[in-house]
């Protein structure tokens, strides 16, 4: 019927991916920004935002595990470094320093350093098919200690702290991404890259989140005895998502040191673990445009207030001075995490959910 | 007449909890299409019998066969494989998600793709997904729940939640269905609605149903059979009249008051 675009009159229509007008075309406004931002901006901002990109693709898999299945889990950090360690290993030069077995595609890194932390996934989920809550917490904190002492202690594999390994080589069909090129530059080859997987794995991720195990993952969350009254398989679908939640952290993982080229062990502690935690409750437990709004967010974070000493003087700009960019963003992490918790629990995404209500009446209130 | 096999068997039920025991000796029988009920006062160990069929307490001796199958040790979510579907007396309902994904849940046994079709949500996926929307669209229908559809049911009003939660056991196609106090704490209207709602259960699904209820003009109206329990322990099992006339049965719950007044109805 013409004119009346929210009449639906099939529930394929209903159930379509981007269900209204308004979607199609914000998605659409968004995809063409995006794909022109490169030829826009400067390098290192294109370098910034690749690695948002980045760590968005890991936020959705925690997102899976946590915001999705209800399973609170502190060892993405775990599953990033078993990520970025495959990647790096299996890309790397044979002759270097440490392993490397020169497979540089990077398709077949990216699935292969998704599949190893999934199948450690898999090695994990029992625990939380025995504990939940604040005791799953626990031990998957225990996990990033393990992981700490292993990375830090295997050097062969990781250069050993302080020191470091290069991170995984992008190459596609033959070409170096992270090397300038006649028509494109190493950060916008990297930059396109980046962006295009993360569509690919948003899109994936919301297919996975309104379908018949997203539903299951949702009711082991919020009810697990009806969720298995009514036939859902708890143990199945705990271990499920920790399997795809992994595979994300996996990819995520691998990808996330490219731009910058080089990694240590020590960037895999329980900080890391804590910002992606940041990212999914600042952008939105349980929707997936709200892990990517919090880890651009928190990815762009240290950019903002390395502008502040310019506006605010009392603000030093290097570690001397009484008050530091350093301080002032550890404070605002946690300030950040308490004010969301406290006022908008759904996050960056509750805050778009008002905006979009607001002017959807406006300018009625009702 | 031909010889029907009973829909459920339960014989000779017993579960302990340490030294409480909560149901002793417990035998009875659904037949297909019958509406079965079980009443007794608090604590007589009536949700704990619903909690065995579904497999979420295991008994420690006798035995429950449905549709001719062993269930004793068989997990939750394979009894309701198999078509039980159960209501709880505190409403269990997914409470972030809409009307719509909840009976979608209920559905969760009738399609079969797995995790990577989930991602493409094409061809098989897609198909199920669709067909199983259509079929959740009747239970709304069924239930005249088309106006809550897009809501969470968390914020949905309490007579409204109870008809969700029916609705996602509906949603299951269950071959019994078990009530627990499908009508506690509602008003008349919601009561009498409910009771339009089994009835028409019944009548036009023939789903054979085990009802746990305290309110007797509900359990009298509508119940073929009725089987009274006290500390774990059935009573007396028969048609409504026969209970209510049973002497030990009004001893034990009805009350004194309950026959001078001539029958609740």
């Amino acid at each position: 019927m013409r004119g009346r675009p929210e009449l639906y009159t099939s529930y394929a229509q209903d159930m379509a991916f981007l269900n209204t007008r308004p979607k199609r075309v914000s998605t659409g406004a968004l995809l063409v920004v995006a794909l022109l931002l490169p030829f826009m901006i400067t390098d290192d901002l294109l370098q910034l935002l690749a690695t948002g990109y980045v760590a968005a693709i890991g936020a959705i898999g925690l997102n899976i595990v946590t915001g999705y299945a209800g399973q609170v889990s502190l060892g993405h950090a775990f599953f990033l470094a078993i990520g970025a360690y495959t990647g790096a290993a299996l890309s790397g030069d044979p002759d270097g320093r440490v392993i490397g077995f020169g497979v540089t595609s990077l398709p077949v890194w990216v699935l292969a350093s998704g599949l190893v932390a999934a199948l450690a996934g898999v090695i994990v989920a029992p625990l939380a098919v025995r504990l939940r809550g604040l005791y799953l917490a626990i031990v998957t904190l225990g996990l990033v200690f393990l992981g700490d002492h292993v990375f830090r202690e295997w050097t062969e594999l990781t250069g050993g702290p302080g020191v470091g390994r290069p991170a995984a080589v992008p190459e596609l069909l033959g070409v170096r991404l992270d090397k300038d090129g006649a028509f494109l530059t190493g950060a916008q080859k990297l930059y396109l890259v980046m962006f295009v997987l993360l569509v690919i794995f948003g899109v994936l991720a919301r297919n996975l989140v309104r379908s018949r195990v997203g539903r299951a993952f949702a009711a082991v969350r919020d009810r697990d005895l009806a969720a298995s009254v009514i036939g859902v398989d708890l143990t199945k679908y705990k271990v499920l998502a920790f399997a795809i939640s992994s595979f994300y952290a996996g990819v995520a993982g691998a990808l996330l040191f490219v731009p910058n080229g080089f990694f240590d062990p020590g960037s895999f502690s329980l900080l890391l673990s804590v910002q992606y935690i940041a990212m999914v409750l600042i952008g939105g437990a349980g929707t997936i445009s709200g892990a990517i709004m919090g880890a651009l967010f928190i990815t762009l974070l240290p950019r903002i207030t390395r502008e502040l000493p310019a506006v605010l003087p009392f603000i030093s700009g290097d570690a001397t001075g009484t008050f530091t960019v350093f301080q002032l963003e550890a404070v605002l992490y946690g300030v950040l995490l308490i004010v969301f918790l406290i006022v908008e629990p759904r996050g960056l995404f509750g805050i778009w959910v008002r905006v979009r209500n607001y002017w959807r009446t406006w300018p009625f209130s009702y | 007449m031909a010889v029907v096999n009973p829909v459920l068997e339960v014989d000779a039920i017993r579960l302990a909890f340490d030294g409480v025991v909560a149901v002793d000796g417990v035998s009875f029988t659904v037949e297909p299409g019958e509406l079965f009920a079980i009443i007794g006062p608090n604590g007589a160990g009536k949700t704990s019998i619903f909690n065995v069929l579904s497999g979420v307490y295991r008994p420690q001796q006798g035995s429950v066969r449905f549709h001719d199958q062993d269930l004793i040790g068989m997990r939750p979510h394979r009894i309701a494989a198999l078509g039980m579907a159960r209501t709880f007396q505190n409403i269990e309902l997914f409470s972030h998600l809409t009307v719509v994904d909840n009976l979608m849940l209920g559905r969760h046994n009738h399609m079969r793709y797995g995790a990577l079709s989930a991602f493409a949500w094409i061809g098989r996926a897609r198909r199920e997904e669709l067909a199983n929307r259509s079929a959740v669209e009747d239970v709304i229908d069924f239930l005249e729940l088309e106006q809550w559809r897009r809501f969470p049911v968390g914020l949905l009003p309490y007579g409204v939640q109870k008809r969700v939660e029916l609705g996602r056991a509906l949603a299951m196609e269950p071959r019994l269905l078990l009530l627990d106090e499908p009508v506690a704490g509602m008003n008349v209207e919601e009561t009498e609605d409910m009771a339009r709602f089994v009835l028409d259960i019944r009548e036009e699904l023939g789903v054979a149903m085990v009802m746990v209820e305290h309110d007797m003009g509900l359990v009298m109206d509508l119940a073929d059979r009725v089987m009274v329990m006290d500390f774990g322990k059935p009573i007396r099992t028969g048609t409504p009249r026969e209970v209510q006339e049973d002497p030990d049965v009004i001893r034990a719950y009805l009350g004194e008051q309950h026959r001078t007044a001539g029958g609740v109805a």
